[in-house]
């Protein structure tokens, strides 16, 4: 029983099923499908936070282009889906039949090479992965054996967020310009438009989340993650060790930006289209914000954290424009300055101890009235938290 | 062929010089995100919006100018520098005191925080002054051109430009060489426990420097103005470039600053003439990430222990 508890405590899997509970049940039943299409969205960004607490709140490094991936795993999607929808009957009144219409608008008159592969499904979804991992390789490769890390990093990243935005937008003919890849219909034939089509896109978003969340969990429970925080804290220490910290690094900077890719596809499968906007620096970096509120270290806060900013965002850029700005500011300087855990840390280091805390007031109230004599039953007045404490949940702060 | 050598030369020239107007604006940027990086480890994303705020401080001292007499306009750019300098100064001044003091040992933190501050700007800007772009009206004396060769016009407001750049970046290399505040911040930067024990007081050093960084994006500010329009943005455009110069430059080396200034400067101006605008950018961009991914010190390492 107490090894069920520990196995439980361990993978956090009492929030975790809270959390599949609130999204498979409690908002599908509670949400008309236009706003549960909204939270679909949402938790598309929800990928992207979850690779950041790996990234940046266990292995310390922080990317600021996040939509990168997010936008590759997106437009390769896109990709596969604007194919399908020009076929030659439908763009027929175009001057080249059977290209997409953007390529038509700029006197392109034959698919591009890097575009026919994309017209196989299989080759797409494998692409929605491989790409943004392979950049992330590419990328993390040259950084992390030369042992640049921290403010370099992100500086990096963040100039490769500007080319690829800059390089979309220029390359309107071959990747749909500033307006991106618009009028998605269809999947293999299936019309991801209408209603079931989005509550099935929901499911399937919310499952491979789940599953994400699971594996990453996993991640951190294991050796793996034991190192990735060792890392963060004594980066020396480790590489003394014997251990090469580089392909660590490597490792979990690929694993984010596969899991944004995975992110990007969803997006477009529920939004039905991609643009430019979504891979910039600014979309990059309040992607971070998303993990920031919600909690640099759990899984579970990185995914309230988004849907909580996004909700905010969706209401207050409605109702009052002018404010979210300053609203996303206020976030962006009281997270870091008042909250560096985030709403998870407020949940561990504040609302668990005071419920902890008034359980056993109660508790030893009542036990007080049943038995007179005060025994030394007092015992267990900590177990509760120091159960759930365990080493892996440590609260230390980065140290790049 | 009808264009002989001459008229070639004169568009290389003219070429050149477009770049270098870039570079002045980029280099004013870079040495302040230099100094206040390379003496703290701080990133400022924000600095886009101390140059904002220097621009526009130029913009509503000309409508001042304006408004008292048509006369003044003509005088009014020297102190209106001043002007910019001293309000992105006090910014700086303040924003240190309030938030990247608390957060030294956290660079990546202050990263986020300075982003939340350059939001609010932005938004300040969007709200007070108005989204649309503004230019003030620019004293006569800086417009028209100065051809000295037949077919060959340089732009006086680029060549102000210049001079400026070059006076505030020689003002900067001897304060850092020769003062006692250079001193003291080439003191903390090598070893900040024992230029405090010293006497040095370094957290007054970090709060000086900090406002001397963004005063001189201040004044990056006022540049911008002679060869662009403002508007609530017009900061953050330049922010990535100035960052990459730092980092291309290696972070702490003023000299580095100055020369991959040039050099990034240069490299944008002369592909613009093959190629088209964004190419040429994300080909100069590319290019720098990719000499960075092979030499990530920057052109010019820094010596100093950290």
């Amino acid at each position: 029983m107490n090894a069920l508890k520990l196995w439980i405590a361990r993978y956090q899997l009492a929030s975790l099923v809270l959390l599949t509970v609130l999204l498979a049940v409690v908002l599908p039943l509670s949400l008309d499908i236009f706003r549960l299409n909204l939270v679909g969205k949402y938790l598309t960004y929800a990928f992207v936070a979850i690779g950041l607490v790996m990234l940046w709140g266990y292995g310390g490094v922080l990317s600021l282009g996040q939509g990168v991936f997010f936008g590759l795993g997106g437009y390769a999607m896109a990709m596969f889906l604007k194919l399908e929808a020009s076929d030659p009957e439908t763009t027929k009144i175009q001057s080249t039949p059977g290209i997409p219409d953007f390529m038509d608008w700029n006197q392109i008159t034959e698919l591009p090479a890097f575009w026919v592969p994309f017209s196989s499904l299989p080759f797409a979804l494998a692409a929605v992965i491989v790409v943004p991992t392979l950049l992330a390789w590419i990328v993390s490769f040259a950084m992390f054996k030369r042992r640049v890390g921290g403010v370099y990093f992100a500086i990096i990243t963040q100039a490769v967020a500007l080319i690829l935005t800059v390089l979309i937008i220029g390359q309107q003919g071959y990747t749909g310009g500033v307006n991106g890849m618009t009028d998605l219909r269809t999947m293999l034939g299936w019309d991801t438009r209408t209603d079931t089509a989005k509550y099935i896109l929901y499911y399937v978003c919310v499952g491979m989340l789940v599953l994400s969340m699971v594996v990453c969990r996993w991640i951190q429970t294991s050796k793996l993650g034991t190192l990735l925080l060792a890392m963060r804290d004594k980066e020396d220490r480790v590489r003394f060790s014997g251990y090469d910290v580089a392909d660590f690094r490597i490792f979990v900077f690929c694993l984010a930006a596969g899991l944004a890719g995975i992110g990007g596809a969803l997006f477009t499968l529920q939004v039905g289209f991609m643009s430019p906007s979504f891979v910039g620096i600014v979309p990059s970096i309040e992607m971070v914000i998303y993990a920031a509120v919600g909690g640099r270290m759990s899984l579970v806060g990185a995914v309230y954290g988004t849907l909580l900013v996004n909700a905010g965002k969706t209401f207050f850029s409605e109702s009052f424009p002018d404010l979210w700005l300053f609203l996303m500011a206020g976030l962006f300087i009281g997270v870091v300055m008042a909250f560096p855990m985030g709403l998870a840390g407020v949940w561990e280091s504040r609302i668990v101890p005071w419920w902890t805390g008034r359980r056993l007031a109660l508790r030893d109230a009542s036990l007080a009235q049943s038995k007179p004599p005060p025994t030394p039953s007092h015992a267990p007045t900590k177990p509760i938290a120091s159960e759930k404490a365990l080493p892996l949940d440590g609260t230390g702060r980065q140290s790049a | 062929m009808d264009m002989s050598f001459n008229d070639l030369l004169n568009i290389g020239l003219m070429q050149g010089f477009a770049g270098l107007s870039l570079f002045a604006v980029l280099l004013l940027m870079g040495l302040g995100l230099a100094i206040i990086f390379g003496q703290m480890g701080v990133i400022n994303m924000a600095h886009g919006e101390f140059m904002t705020i220097g621009a526009y401080t130029i913009y509503l001292v000309a409508t001042l100018a304006n408004s008292i007499s048509p006369g003044a306009v003509a005088a009014y750019f020297p102190f209106a520098i001043v002007a910019a300098f001293f309000l992105a100064f006090a910014a700086g001044w303040f924003i240190e005191w309030a938030l990247i003091r608390h957060l030294y040992k956290r660079p990546l933190d202050t990263l986020l925080a300075t982003w939340g501050i350059s939001l609010a700007m932005q938004q300040s800007f969007r709200t007070f002054i108005g989204p649309k772009e503004v230019s003030p009206t620019l004293p006569d004396w800086l417009l028209g051109s100065w051809a000295p060769a037949e077919g060959l016009d340089i732009p006086i407001n680029g060549m102000f430009v210049l001079a400026l750049t070059a006076v505030v970046t020689g003002g900067i290399l001897i304060a850092m060489h020769k003062s006692r505040w250079g001193l003291r911040v080439r003191a903390t930067v090598s070893n900040r426990a024992m230029a405090n024990a010293t006497g040095i007081d370094t957290k007054k050093t970090d709060r000086l420097t900090f406002a001397i960084g963004c005063g001189i994006a201040g004044i990056a500010g006022a540049a911008f103005t002679t060869i662009g329009s403002t508007g609530p943005t017009s900061g953050s455009l330049y922010i990535v470039d100035a960052f990459l110069v730092v980092t291309f430059g290696g972070a702490a080396s003023l000299l580095g600053t100055v020369v991959s200034a040039f050099g990034i400067a240069q490299t944008q101006s002369i592909t613009e003439f093959f190629l088209a605008g964004s190419m040429a950018k994300m080909l100069t961009l590319s290019l720098i990430v990719v000499i960075l991914m092979f030499r990530p010190q920057g052109l010019f390492a820094s010596k100093v222990r950290r």
